[in-house]
């Protein structure tokens, strides 16, 4: 079969201005071929940086934010499109190759309807006639499982689901009936309910339409439902590039070996579940304007255990947990700290209340001060609750490096200076410098890359050990939860659904909802999407 | 930061305030005449033994021009730094404490605004007794109106991130959480419009000192200046323009260094923090 995209030593440049420095020629993309065969899928899969999105805009010939692609080939077609001049580029783009965005919600025009931003390159390309697109998106609605194809063409984006407007756009890219789709991490943003059914979707309308795809993602077991072929892609340069079989079942590199075993930890729960830390009763808790966000939450948590508390978003989960802190007051029920209630307000609290209970953010770069360098930030609360100054607080604050493994030479360092995961351990130094009892973690990997992810949560069960310290651990990841935590909370709508030991609540019989969120989890396993869908009982809600 | 990343109309920018600012110190080393002497006819020409000619009551033109700097420059900068000061603190904690202090802060901040800033201060002028100090503080808590507004909005952005909210959950009083957490991440923004304000200053100053309210003569400053000898442009005689071109470089001069400072901290955006 002839090739339909046949990339040849792609090469990819950017120029870097760092301050005060000269600017620098950064090599993004370097010596990176491959094939895609009409109707084939292939994922591109690596962590942030490794250039799998700058790859995939070079089968539209684009380089985005200054990237300029300056070696190699690549055929569509068996012609090369980087030798095509503006007006040929734009012939290609839009008809022959589409592109799906990680963020559907910023990638649609608000001010338009839907039906007329899906058939909009399909008129422009002069492809079809308004009737004959109109019709096409209709029956792609229908193939993408959209409720009511009929009339969701005249809705506007805000008025349909992220679920919803991320199958929207994989419409508007079939539209033009073209022969590659590059999918850019088109589920990453969703929940994981509501990321199988897209992702049944796009696998459903690309079959139907045998349409060729790149898709790009750093979610293994996700590639592994959807593509033909791999490529694993790292720095820039290709680790591995076979067939999914081949790089799930059997991987050659030790990166892929290490891709695949992650998430794949599993740690049995404390045995001993007497002597509670922390014990919330019957809250109820909303906002300022009568939106009522939990009802009648109750939970606890014994001393140096890991209470995880899943759900999708808008779950309450993190609103949970402002209550626990005092950010936001509940309107009834208590909670009681080792014994004594807590003060409802965070104004009512004492220090040493405040001591006790440390918070660990969702996105380090937000959550520490980049005007204080490494030292300011750990070092404060050591002043604050400790009063310590000088020298001895200088080398608690090294010692604190130690334990998170980063040593004293980061000490001067500001957050911008940091990789992600390293920010996320200076966050946990922080609330560890606290002595804390009991550490909120929100969410505290998910904006990391797998590999790194693992790094923080291997290094919160280490610090568990050392120091036993509680956490109550806020995720939506199902796999985080078996890896870490003793007892679970599994939240929907405000409303616990189920509470208990780890290896009760994870165990059947399950309620629909939990069942749902269970079988949401991509695995790291060829056909598991198929078997999924067959054996749900409940449909992720509103998608 | 260093010295060859600023760019060249920064340092045109710095180069003549700091013109503005040596005459103003070493004013009786640099200016031939005094202040206030009358040394010639009035209205001379340019040249021979005055630089820029004599004004109106025969005063050497250039020697008042340099005591002049002292005056406005002086004047122009005590009512910034009060006027930045009082907006700054009070714009601060109303973003930090927000509720009832924000709606009482801003709501009378809108009421400052609703009256013409040049009517307000005619007004007040006339019946508060004529002191430099006066002048300064109403000048100064006219400004600082705007500076509320400005550093209200950058605050409100800063207030919201999670570093602030971590720092609250320390148990962090207000102060700490206005000078150690929102200060600095601020900073940027409110030194640009520092400079913008410092420019207004001076031409409100002038404003103020055309209409006989600024600084009383004899004293010389720069719009005094111009207004004395505004008659003389009907007979053709350009001495008025000479300080009026004056306040125009030094506006201009401050704008360009602003402009510069606006420049770094919009590259800052998104990645803050490039310290």
């Amino acid at each position: 079969m002839p090739e339909l995209l046949s990339v040849k030593n792609l090469k990819i440049e950017a120029t870097s201005y760092p301050p005060g420095e000269p600017p620098k020629v950064v090599t993004l993309v370097e010596g990176v071929s491959f094939d895609v065969q009409k109707g084939k899928v292939l994922g591109l899969i690596g962590e942030s940086g490794a250039g799998k999105s700058t790859i995939g805009l070079s089968a539209l010939a684009y380089g985005r934010g200054g990237a300029r692609i300056t070696g190699g080939e690549v055929l569509l077609n068996g012609r090369d499109i980087l030798k095509l001049d503006r007006s040929g580029i734009n012939t290609v783009r839009g008809a022959h190759v589409c592109y799906v965005a990680q963020s559907a919600a910023a990638a649609f025009n608000p001010a338009h309807k839907l039906g007329d931003q899906v058939i909009e390159a399909s008129l422009r390309h002069g492809l079809m006639s308004r009737e004959e697109a109109k019709k096409r998106a209709l029956y792609l609605f229908r193939v993408l499982g959209l409720p009511n194809p009929e009339t969701f063409g005249d809705r506007y984006p805000h008025q349909v689901s992220g679920g919803q407007l991320q199958r929207a756009m994989t419409a508007m890219a079939l539209c033009p009936n073209p022969e590659l789709i590059v999918f850019d991490e088109p589920t990453t943003a969703l929940d994981v309910t509501t990321q199988i059914d897209v992702l049944a979707a796009i696998k459903h309308a690309i079959e139907e339409t045998h349409t060729a795809a790149l898709y790009i993602t750093h979610d293994l077991a996700v590639v592994a439902q959807i593509s033909d072929d791999i490529m694993v892609l790292r720095h820039g340069k290709t680790v591995e590039y076979g067939t999914t079989k081949q790089v799930i079942e059997a991987p050659k590199e030790d990166y892929t070996r290490a891709l695949v075993s992650v998430r794949q930890a599993k740690r049995d729960e404390a045995t001993d579940q007497s002597g509670t830390l922390l014990k919330i009763e019957r809250v109820h808790a909303g906002y300022a304007n009568g939106f009522k966000v939990l009802h009648d939450v109750s939970m606890h948590l014994p001393k140096g255990q890991t209470l995880a508390i899943v759900g999708e978003s808008g779950s309450g989960k993190s609103t949970l947990a402002r209550v626990i802190t005092g950010l936001l007051p509940p309107s009834e029920g208590r909670i009681t700290f080792d014994g004594k209630e807590l003060p409802k307000a965070l104004k009512g609290r004492t220090n040493d209340e405040l001591r006790r209970v440390q918070m660990i953010y969702q996105m380090a770069d937000t959550a520490m001060n980049p005007r204080q360098t490494v030292r300011d930030i750990i070092g404060r609360p050591l002043s604050f609750y400790f009063s310590m100054h000088g020298a001895k607080k200088t080398e608690r604050v090294k010692e604190l490096l130690d334990q998170i493994e980063m040593g004293p030479r980061f000490l001067d360092r500001y957050p911008a200076e940091l990789s992600g995961g390293q920010k996320q351990r200076v966050a946990i130094a922080r609330a560890l410098a606290a002595k804390p009892e009991l550490i909120l973690c929100d969410e505290p990997t998910s904006a990391l890359d797998p590999l790194v992810a693992e790094g923080i949560l291997n290094l919160l069960l280490r610090l568990q050990e050392e120091t036993a310290v509680s956490y109550v651990f806020i995720t939506h990841d199902i796999a985080i939860v078996r890896a870490i935590a003793d007892s679970v909370a599994v939240m929907h709508r405000g409303r616990l659904v189920r509470f208990g030991p780890k290896s009760k609540v994870l165990s059947p019989p399950f309620d629909d909802y939990t069942d749902l969120l269970l079988k949401s989890v991509p695995e790291m396993e060829i056909g598991w999407l198929e078997k999924v869908l067959k054996t749900r009982r409940m449909e992720s809600a509103g998608n | 930061m260093n010295l060859r990343s600023i760019p060249l109309s920064a340092w045109v920018g710095i180069a003549g305030i700091a013109i503005t600012i040596l005459c103003a110190i070493f004013a009786p080393v640099i200016a031939p005449y005094g202040e206030r002497d009358v040394v010639g006819d009035i209205w001379l020409p340019a040249g021979g033994d005055f630089l820029l000619g004599t004004d109106n009551l025969g005063r050497d033109l250039f020697s008042r021009l340099v005591y002049g700097a002292r005056t406005t420059i002086f004047v122009a900068l005590a009512a910034t730094v009060l006027s930045f000061s009082l907006g700054m603190i009070l714009s601060f904690a109303a973003a930090v404490m927000g509720g009832f202090v924000d709606q009482l802060f801003s709501r009378f901040n809108d009421l400052m605004m609703a009256i013409p800033t040049l009517i307000f201060a005619l007004v007040v002028l006339a019946v508060l007794p004529q002191h430099l100090w006066i002048l300064i503080l109403v000048m100064a808590v006219l400004d600082s109106t705007r500076v509320f507004r400005i550093g209200r909005a950058v605050a409100l952005d800063v207030a919201v991130m999670e570093f602030v909210e971590a720092a609250r959950l320390r148990g962090e009083g207000s102060l700490w959480i206005i000078f150690r957490e929102i200060l600095p991440n601020t900073l940027s923004p409110l030194l640009a419009e520092f400079g913008l304000r410092f420019a207004f200053s001076i031409l409100f100053l002038s404003t103020l000192s055309f209409l006989g309210l600024g600084i009383q003569p004899p004293a010389a400053d720069w719009g005094g200046m111009v207004k004395d000898n505004k008659d003389g442009i009907i007979f053709g005689i350009s001495a008025a323009l000479i300080p009026g071109a004056a306040i125009a470089t030094l506006a201009i001069c401050v704008n360009l260094v602003v402009d510069w400072l606006m420049k770094r901290t919009s590259s800052l955006k998104g990645g803050r923090g490039d310290a």
